[in-house]
């Protein structure tokens, strides 16, 4: 139902100062998916939150790469927990 | 309004360089960036004090009135003088009520109001630890529903940002659950996407029925004579009232499964849970001479049949 919406990542090194290579390289960890276009790089809008994320804890919190890839995948399992953590407050032993 | 000590919040001296303001800064806000700390709003609250101390304690100027008025703010003159001319605004939230739902907002970025006080709305200045972003801010919600509610699929008109948006709350809802409304966030920044609005439904308990899933659960009282002579007992359900056979010798703790009268399955149209009854045999209490009586008779019955 909702179209894909690419977005050229010229456009968000731009806009958020990174390096195409920083992009390039979260994408080689399987971090985010690449498009290409007419030789255009872009990334889809869903990629998008978890770039702008990426970017926040590279610049904000100066952790690199490597780091960001550690965390990702951690922070996949909090979340996978958390929604775990709630079916099992839901339910009670009847 | 209280005092807020920035330099408590970054654990650091009054007497603190720059540097070591700005490593505290860096070190506990990888402790407690939201970024990190997915759904988790006393880390979020932290680290908005964090930013907070921040702001003022690495802004040289900021730091210096701080230093000067910060915990005499209510009484220094030169404050008071200082506080009529600022302006003061506060800045509204990012949401209105729903219309007649209890829709309350959350996750905005506000500084405290003893920051504001001192140094007005946003600090003069940009706020420099948050870097804007090209898609736009995800708004977080709740939306409060009784159980009763939660069973019944409804409309709802809700007011984000001065936008009408209606959304549909599915049957079936759970407590703590998340629906996602695509795009109905803050706007981007230079054409960016705009950010998603997330609605967390908060289902409020109901006194009379415990929930497992789509199941419920209910303790019916169940006098004596209909538990140990059969009879009817009238049970309430979610939505309605029904009236039960109970067998003769039913014991105490029974249980018994009244199909499809649980809450609809969500998603699943036409699909119900079931609703299980526990009786709860009341003994009777303050027998009467004849009620001991008859009881001590039938007490002996049951020792000579053995």
């Amino acid at each position: 139902m909702t179209k894909t919406h690419l977005i050229a990542t010229s456009e968000i090194c731009k806009y958020h100062e990174v390096e195409y290579t920083f992009i390039h390289s979260l994408a080689e960890a399987g971090l985010l998916h690449i498009t290409v276009v007419n030789q255009t790089p872009y990334i889809t809008e869903s990629d998008l939150q978890k770039l702008e994320r990426m970017i926040r804890m590279h610049h904000e919190l100066e952790i690199n790469i490597a780091g960001i890839e550690a965390i990702s995948h951690l922070l996949q399992r909090i979340e996978q927990m958390q929604e775990e953590m709630r079916l099992l407050r839901n339910s009670f032993q009847a | 309004m209280a005092f807020i000590d920035y330099y408590q919040i970054l654990g650091i001296s009054k007497t603190a360089a720059d540097k070591d303001i700005k490593n505290a800064y860096r070190k506990l806000a990888r402790k407690y960036h939201p970024d990190l700390n997915p759904n988790d709003a006393e880390a979020n609250k932290k680290f908005q004090q964090l930013n907070e101390a921040n702001e003022v304690l690495s802004d040289p100027e900021k730091r210096k009135k701080y230093d000067k008025y910060g915990e005499n703010w209510q009484h220094g003159e030169e404050y008071e003088k200082y506080a009529q001319q600022q302006q003061q605004s506060r800045p509204q939230g990012n949401y209105s009520s729903g219309q007649g739902g209890n829709f309350e907002g959350f996750g905005s970025e506000d500084f405290s109001d003893f920051f504001q006080s001192m140094f007005g709305q946003g600090g003069g200045g940009s706020a420099r630890g948050r870097q804007a972003k090209y898609r736009g801010q995800d708004y977080n919600a709740e939306l409060r529903l009784s159980l009763k509610e939660s069973a019944e699929t409804h409309k709802q008109t809700l007011t984000v940002n001065g936008k009408n948006i209606r959304i549909t709350i599915p049957a079936g809802v759970e407590n703590g659950q998340t629906i996602k409304i695509a795009s109905h966030g803050g706007p981007g920044v230079n054409g960016g996407p705009a950010g998603d609005l997330y609605i967390t439904f908060v289902v409020t308990d109901d006194p009379r029925f415990k929930r497992n899933g789509s199941d419920l659960y209910a303790t019916v009282k169940l006098d004596l004579y209909t538990a140990m002579l059969g009879g009817e007992v009238t049970v309430d359900t979610l939505t309605s009232k029904v009236k039960i056979k109970v067998k003769p010798e039913t014991q105490n703790g029974t249980k018994v499964k009244l199909k499809g009268k649980g809450l609809p399955v969500y998603k699943k149209d036409e699909q119900f849970g079931d609703l299980y009854i526990t009786y709860d045999v009341q003994i009777p209490m303050n027998l009467t001479e004849k009620e001991k009586k008859l009881f001590e008779e039938l007490a002996g019955d049951r020792k000579s049949e053995r």
